[in-house]
Parts: structure tokens; sequence; C-alpha cells
């Protein structure tokens, strides 16, 4: 039914020939189909859409050895979405031209309002009344979760939490330590350059101890782990979304509040303080060892003089800033997560605003602290 | 229209995950323009064997060549004017769950950078007119459609480029029978109209019958049987016995009146 004999990517040729009774007749050969035509195709359509002027041509088809549906259109196009009067095809052309008369119109797109700047402004304050609840809605949830869980001990998700404080505290330590080191370092760096100008070399303990422990030490850690633990939360959750996991522990009484995430919260509830613990003695000993080469203060001197000169309030601040941020940046990130849709862009957008909110969330926190504590811990 | 030219040829392929060996010396010759069925029990490595194919895994052992050429070392080029000759069903759909049904069809064409947007609307709607999917349909998400509709619109999208080489992972696992038939006189048109080679993998029997020219069987990490479905139902292994003479089997064989084993042999 073929004709054998044509090259298979020799792409389609227009022969115009005057038939038998006068009429003129377009012969066409050769493969009609998206690759033979190539770059063809525009030069083809336009040569094409010339030839359909004529309505006294006679198209043959026939010779064609073979078409795809993008031959088709190309044609069908050309002819002005209709058969020309006189047309000549084989049976299987036939019905590929039968197929694209009953080709569905794609619907009409959706004309843009015209007042579409209010109703941009009105889904940002809408979602941000939709966050802030879902986020209440989270917390309440989490409290009844623990209520249930003190009833119920042997529910309470130990391998889950013992795996997330692993994951969020042991596996943060050393990127929080460089990054705590090269502070602690950059910091009694500055400092001493000063201080050493008005003779008040000392003073780099109160500097250093002060704005380490109770403001750096604690922001540093917070947000670096909201970066690396707050989007891995947020995907994992965004993810087991698209792949349904949720629905299949939905659906074995498995609720996901308890099972994923109380543990997140719980654990880099307790991280979190231990991780800024950490950072903060990281970027002191950073400080520490820039004071004695910059300024030639002992290790001894240093290490006595700190409890002196800053109160340990500002260690409990320090730590009790830790927990607090920990817990809502577990918070936020699942809260992200769970709302991410099953698709592929939603995940991504879900990760980049969870981390986003996160860090702005621990920074206001941050702001919280200073203005509640303002006369706890400092001479 | 099945001429001797291989449009694939694997020769001595190995496929290794790890230390799990899922292939062992396997080969086989595609040839120009028939409709070769894999057929397998699950885990059997048919889709591993489609994926080597495609040059999504590379051989621990062996070389794969499509259309003359060999997959691993080709220039980008022609690598690229390769994929644009074949067109793949996965066996999950894997639309692209950003992307509209539309735009998912139409990404192949776009990529192509030689048709305009009116005719790429022309051909998208045709292809969903093929695979049975309404217009309304058109602007959904893939997450807001039906297991039977992604497969449906999977197909229309790797037929996008009416490709000459067709892969299909199960393509009628999750369809209603109507469907399935559908489908199978779907493919049926297409043969008749262009030179369509397709390698197909597949559990179901009617399907098979009423499309396949050659069967290959895999099984014990190699082909165990290859030929006509005459050919291969005459083999003896457990899985074939197992596969073709259960009773699902015997009905869809029955049914286009293939003479049983026992009668040939
Ligand atoms: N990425 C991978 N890593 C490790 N093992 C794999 C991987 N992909 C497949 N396998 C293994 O290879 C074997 C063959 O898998 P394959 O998906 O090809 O099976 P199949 O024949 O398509 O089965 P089904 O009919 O269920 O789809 C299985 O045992 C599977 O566990
Ligand atoms: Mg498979």
């Amino acid at each position: 039914m073929i004709p054998e004999n044509q090259n298979n990517n020799s792409s389609m040729v227009l022969r115009r020939v005057t038939g038998d009774s006068g009429t003129p007749r377009l012969m066409l050969s050769g493969n009609c189909t998206m690759t033979a035509l190539g770059r063809r195709l525009h030069a083809l359509s336009a040569e094409l859409v010339a030839y359909a002027a004529d309505p006294e041509l006679q198209w043959d088809l026939t010779g064609i050895a073979q078409m795809d549906d993008a031959g088709a259109v190309l044609l069908w196009r050309a002819w002005g979405s209709r058969r020309p009067p006189n047309l000549l095809l084989r049976p299987e052309q036939e019905r590929l031209f039968d197929r694209m008369k009953e080709a569905p119109v794609p619907p009409a797109p959706i004309p843009r309002d015209m007042l579409w700047p209010v109703a941009v402004l009105g889904k940002a304050v809408f979602l941000l009344w939709e966050h802030l609840t879902g986020l209440v809605i989270l917390i309440g949830q989490m409290l009844l979760d623990v209520k249930y869980l003190v009833g119920h001990p042997a529910y309470i998700p130990w391998r889950e939490i013992s795996a997330n404080l692993y994951r969020t505290g042991a596996q943060a330590l050393g990127i929080t330590a460089l990054v705590g080191f090269l502070i602690g370092v950059v910091l009694s760096f500055l400092s001493s350059r000063q201080l050493q100008m008005f003779g008040a070399d000392i003073f780099i303990i109160n500097i250093l101890g002060v704005s380490i422990i109770r403001e750096l030490g604690p922001m540093l850690a917070a947000i670096l782990v909201a970066g690396r633990s707050g989007s891995s939360m947020t995907a994992q959750l965004g993810v087991m979304r698209v792949t349904e996991e949720l629905d299949a522990l939905t659906v074995m009484g498995i609720p996901h509040s308890q099972r994923l995430i109380l543990p997140k919260v719980i654990a880099l509830g307790i991280a979190m303080p231990l991780v800024v613990l950490w950072t903060s003695a990281v970027a002191l000993l950073g400080g520490m060892v820039v004071a004695e080469i910059q300024l030639g203060l002992s290790y001894q001197f240093f290490l006595n003089k700190l409890p002196d000169v800053v109160p340990v309030a500002n260690l409990w601040l320090g730590l009790g800033k830790g927990a607090v941020c920990g817990m809502v940046i577990a918070l936020i990130s699942c809260h992200f997560g769970l709302r991410i849709k099953s698709n592929t862009e939603s995940l991504g957008e879900g990760t980049t605003n969870s981390v986003v909110t996160a860090i702005t969330v621990v920074i206001i926190i941050d702001a919280i602290f200073a203005i509640v504590f303002s006369n706890v811990g400092l001479r | 229209m099945t001429n001797g030219e291989c449009v694939i040829r694997l020769e001595g392929l190995h496929t290794r995950f790890g230390r799990h060996v899922v292939h062992e010396d396997i080969n086989l010759c595609v040839r120009r323009g028939e409709v070769i069925a894999l057929v397998g029990g699950s885990g059997s490595g048919k889709t591993a064997l489609m994926r080597q194919m495609l040059g999504l895994e590379v051989p621990a052992q062996g070389t794969v060549r499509v259309f003359g050429e060999p997959l691993h070392g080709h220039d980008r080029k022609k690598l690229q004017s390769m994929r644009n000759r074949c067109g793949v069903l996965f066996q999950k759909g894997a639309l692209f769950s950003a992307l509209s049904v539309y735009d998912n069809i139409a990404l192949p064409m776009r990529e192509l950078r030689t048709l305009d947007e009116g005719m790429i609307r022309d051909l998208v709607m045709l292809k969903l007119k093929m695979v049975d999917i309404e217009a309304r349909h058109a602007s959904k998400m893939p997450a807001e459609l039906s297991g039977g509709m992604i497969k449906r619109i999977a197909l229309a999208r790797a037929m996008a480029l009416d490709p000459e080489l067709l892969f299909l992972d199960e393509p009628t696992a999750g369809l209603d029978p109507e469907l399935s038939e559908g489908f199978v006189e779907l493919i049926q048109t297409m043969r008749t109209e262009l030179t369509l080679t397709i390698v197909m993998a597949t559990h179901d029997l009617d399907t098979l019958v009423a499309l396949s020219d050659r069967v290959a069987v895999l099984a014990d990490q190699r082909i165990v049987a290859l030929g006509s479905l005459r050919e291969v139902v005459g083999v003896d292994h457990p899985f074939i016995t197992k596969f073709f003479r259960g009773e699902r089997g015997q009905k869809a064989l029955g049914q286009t009146g293939y003479v049983m084993a026992g009668d040939v042999l």
C-alpha cells in the first residue's frame, strides 16, 4: 500500500502539471512527515497556501509515501481547515483527514480581569491569613498530640525523634563549627584593632562574651539550621505529598502530625540549644585564639575573666532562644511542607518560601527577645 | 513492511544493579516496522531492558545500537535527532507535573523550533482526540487527572512527534477494556499510515495477541523465547506455560484461533 521505492528521508516535492482535461493539478510526492520536512516547514506552508488560493486546482496526494499528523495538519491549515473540492487521496490518508475534521477546538483562554491588581492584593492578604490560621491549627494539633501521648506513652515516636535529633543536630555540628569559628575570628580581629587604639584591650572579653553568647551564637545556629534542616523537612513532606505517601499514611490511620511533625518539632527543640551551645563555644574559641595572637591575652586569663564579665543569664537567654527558634523552624517547615501540592513546581516554591519565612521569623524572634529581656544579663 | 534491517540491536547485553543481575547476555534485533512485545514476570527486567534501549541505563557489558549507531559515544547532534525519532510511554506516565496537559504534549513540538504555535495547537488537539481526551481537560494539571487519563495523555505525548520508533511500557495497564481496544485500533491505524516500529512491554494478553508481530519472553535473566506468538507458545518453559496456557491465556489465545502448544508439537 505504500510505494516502497521511496527513500525514507526524502522530503515532499510539489509538482504542478496540467491534466488531460486542462485542469491544473498539483502532484505531491515524497515524505510528508515532521522529520522529513524539518526546517522546510515554514517555506512549504507559505507555498501550499499560495496553491490553495486556486479553487480549480486538483490536489493529488496519492504519490506521498508517508504522511504523519504533522504533515496532515500542514496541508489542512493551508486549505483553511476544509477539504479542497478536488482531492485525490489514498484510503489511509482519507482516515487521517477524517480525524482532522473531528479534532476538537481548544478551550478559549480566560481573558485577564481588569481588576487584577486588587485581586492580587486580596489574594496576598488571604494567603497571609491562611498561613497564620494554618500555623495556629498546627500548633494546636501539636498540643493535642502531646496530651494524647502523655496518656498513651507507648505511642511516643522515639525512633523518629532520635533519627531527627541525629539529622538536625549531630550532622549540623560541622558546618556550625566552621561558620562559628570564622565569625569569632573576624569579630575578635576587628574589635581588637579598635580596642588597641584606646588601650582598652581587656574589654575584648566583654565584647566577645556578650555578643557571641547572647546574640551571634544563637542567630548563626538558627539561620544555618533553618536553611539546612528547614529545607529538608519541607522537601521531605512535599515529596511525600507528590508520591501520595501522606495519603497512604492517612488511610493506615497514622496521623501525620503525630508521626512526622511532632518528632521534628521535639527533636529540633532539643537539638537547637545544643547546637547553639556548640556554635557559641567554637566562636569564642576562634575569638580567643585571635585575642591571644593580636593582644597577647592568655587563654587562661580569657577563660577566668569570662564568667566575671558576662552574667550567666546571657547563656540561658541564648539557649532559650535556641529552643524557641528550633521549634518554630520545625513548625514553619512542616507547615509549608504540608501545603505543597502534588507537582514539582509547588515543591520548589514551597521549599524556598519555607526557608525564607523560617529565617525571617527567627530574626523577628530574636528582636522580640531583645526587647522583652532588655534588662536581663546586661550591666 | 517488515524487512531485515535492525532498528535496535542488542549484543551481549548485561545489566546489573550493584550485585543484582537483571540481564545476562541478551541478544536481540528489533526489525524495522515490526511490533515486538516484551513479556516476562514482574521484576523480570522488561522496563530495565527498555531503559537500556533508550540509553537511560549504561550496560555493564555489551552494546546497544539504535538506528545503527551505538548509544553511548554518540555526538550530541546525532543523539538529539535520534531522540526526536523515538517516542516513549513510561510505565507511570512521567507527565511534567508543573505543566498542563496541553503544554505537556506541546513541549516536544515546541522544542523542535520548526513549528509555529497555530500548527502546534492543531496538532495537540489532534493527539488529544486520538487518545479520546476531551478538549476541556486540556488545561488541567496532571495532578487533577485520573490514572487512565494520565496514561492516555502520556501516550499522546509519546506520539507527539509521530516517532518512527515507539517504546510503550505497559500501555494498556490501568485502562478499561474498551479503551484498551481503542488503543489497539489506534496503533493499528497508525501502522497503516506510517512505518512504525514498536517495542512494547505488556502483561495484557489481548493487546499482545492483537498487536505483536514477535514476542520476546524474558525470564531467568535471558530471552528464553523469541519469535511469533505461535512459536513462543510452543516453547517449553515454566513461565510460558503459566503465562500463555493458564486460563486467561487460553481465553485470549483461543479467541484468535491459535492452536495450543500441545497440538503443534
Ligand atoms: N534503579 C534500580 N536499582 C536497583 N535495582 C533495580 C533498579 N531498577 C530496576 N531494578 C531491579 O531490576 C529488576 C527488573 O526491574 P524492571 O523494572 O525492569 O521489572 P519489570 O520487568 O519492568 O517488572 P514490572 O512488570 O513489574 O514492571 C527488578 O528486580 C528490580 O528490583
Ligand atoms: Mg516495568
